[in-house]
Order: structure tokens, then sequence, then C-alpha cells
């Protein structure tokens, strides 16, 4: 993967400037303003939840729970880092973004709350239909997944086969992947990246993919 | 797409990819620039490559661009 991204500073615009002087304030002047960054904190967590709930079978008060939870710690990061703040966008797009990580942090440990199976089981005949895998044509992809089982068992870590099975064959989310394993998305995602280059890499070596597979269309 | 298109691409792997953390790290300039209809792909190549391969990062680009069209 790559590295160096430009970074720039900016100038405040004057509605983040002021968000900045009154949050690094004192005062009656700072606790309105840590009051009305709540409160926009709530009002865009409640709204994330609710973008993403239904997909993830979670509703009613415990969805309002976890926007109030994410809003109040996003919070307490948010007034952590203010002087990482530089100006490069507008201080509440800075601040949103606190809150949306928070939601994704706690919809991905929620996700344990719910009865799964091991970890370690593995869904291997789920794949085909998670690819689209067309069941008419089941001669011919059958391969190309045995061939991918075998890759994954022979080309990879065990700590990439673990993360690999997890995320892609038994579907669990990345970042309830990491909540479990106790690391974080980065570091998934990096193992995931690996993995993926290698198992390309072998399906390639072996036939079963190339640089033009539209042909199989 | 069939199944084969979408497990190569889901296995292909752009050298770009910045990772989760650089795209974290610029998520709100990237998205105040997207929301404001500006050009990403060649100023950030590696942040929009990363988008387009990782669920988790894309759904909180998402969301974020839904908190600002929200706000404003």
């Amino acid at each position: 993967m790559s590295r160096g991204i430009p970074v720039t500073v900016a100038r405040l615009d004057p509605e983040s400037a002021g968000w900045l002087s009154a949050l690094t304030g004192t005062g009656a002047e700072r606790e309105a303003a840590l009051e009305r960054l709540h409160a926009l904190l709530v009002r865009i967590a409640r709204g994330e939840v609710a973008r993403r709930g239904p997909r993830l079978q979670i509703t009613g008060p415990e969805l309002d729970d976890l926007a109030y939870q994410a809003a109040a710690d996003a919070l307490v990061a948010i007034t952590a880092k203010l002087r990482q703040f530089r100006g490069e966008s507008r201080f509440t797009t800075w601040a949103y973004k606190f809150v949306i990580f928070e939601v994704s942090a706690k919809l991905g440990r929620h996700f344990w709350r719910r009865p799964h199976l091991p970890l370690d089981t593995q869904h291997w005949d789920r794949l085909p239909d998670r690819f689209g895998f067309d069941p008419a044509q089941q001669s011919e992809w059958r391969d190309l997944v045995a061939a991918l089982r075998r890759a994954v068992d022979e080309e990879l870590t065990a700590r990439q086969r673990e993360v690999f099975v997890a995320v892609v064959v038994n579907e669990v989310p990345l970042d309830a992947l990491a909540a479990r394993l106790g690391s974080n998305r980065n570091a998934i995602y990096k193992m995931m990246f690996d993995a993926r280059r290698k198992l390309r890499a072998a399906l390639a070596a072996s036939g079963h993919l190339g640089p033009d597979t539209s042909r199989r269309s | 797409m069939n199944g084969w298109s979408a497990l190569d691409r889901f296995l292909r792997t752009d050298p770009r990819d910045v990772g989760c953390e650089q795209a974290m790290e610029m998520l709100h300039v990237y998205a105040e620039l997207v929301a404001a209809g500006a050009s990403t792909e060649q100023r950030y190549p590696g942040i929009a490559a990363h988008f387009r391969t990782c669920g988790p990062c894309g759904e909180d680009f998402e969301g974020l661009l839904a908190a600002i069209a929200e706000a404003h």
C-alpha cells in the first residue's frame, strides 16, 4: 500500500474559528459550546444509526442508546483533540467524523451480542452465493472455489487465514472482527489486503483467474 | 457481474491504496470535497482506491457525506 498524502493547513472559516474559540475558552461560553456541539453530534449519530441499523437488525431504544453513547464518546474525543484540527475542512465536518467513527466501533462490538457460530467454523458452501455464481454453472465454478480454498490453506499465514475466513467466508464485519481480536480496522484491512494479493496471484498462476476474466462473462 | 468477475474484482489490490489509517485521517477533507462536487480521484488517488475496496471505510465515508448533506 502507498504512503504519503498531501496535508494542507488552511485559514479557518469564521464559523469554525468561532467553534474553536468557544471550545478552547472557559466558563459559560465553553459550556454552551459543548452543549451545542453535543446536540449536533446526537443528531448526526441518530441519523447514522438509523441509516445503518436496519441492515444490522438493531432497532428502537437500543439504536437510540447506541447513538447517545456514540455522541458522548465523540465529544470526549473531539475536546481532547481540538489542537489537531488544522482547518482543512469545516470544524463541524471534522467533528462529525468522530461521531461516525464511534458509531462504527459501537456497531462492531454490538455484532457479538447476537448469537454466532464460533470463529473457527467455516462456511465455504455460502461463498458461491455471496459472489453471485450461477447455480446452473456449478460444474464450472466448483473448481475455482476449490482452488481458492486450497490457496487459502497453502498460501496464507495462519493469521491471514483466520482473518480471510472470518471476513470473506463467514461474513463477519471487519470492525466486529477487529473488536473480537483486540486489533484495529487498519491492521485487519492490511492483513486482508496481503491475503487478497497472494490469493489472486495463486489463482492466476493456476490458470483460474487471468488478466482477461471478462471472457468468462 | 458474474461470480468470476466479482471474485476477481474482490481479490485485485491497488498499490495506490493508502489503507484505513490514512484514509480515515483525511476523511473529513475528502468528504467535504466530494460534497462540494470537486474531483477527488486525481487529487487523492490512494484514498479513492481505498474507498473502492474497504467496506467499513466506505461506509464511514457515506455516513459523513450524509451528515454533511443533513447539516447544510
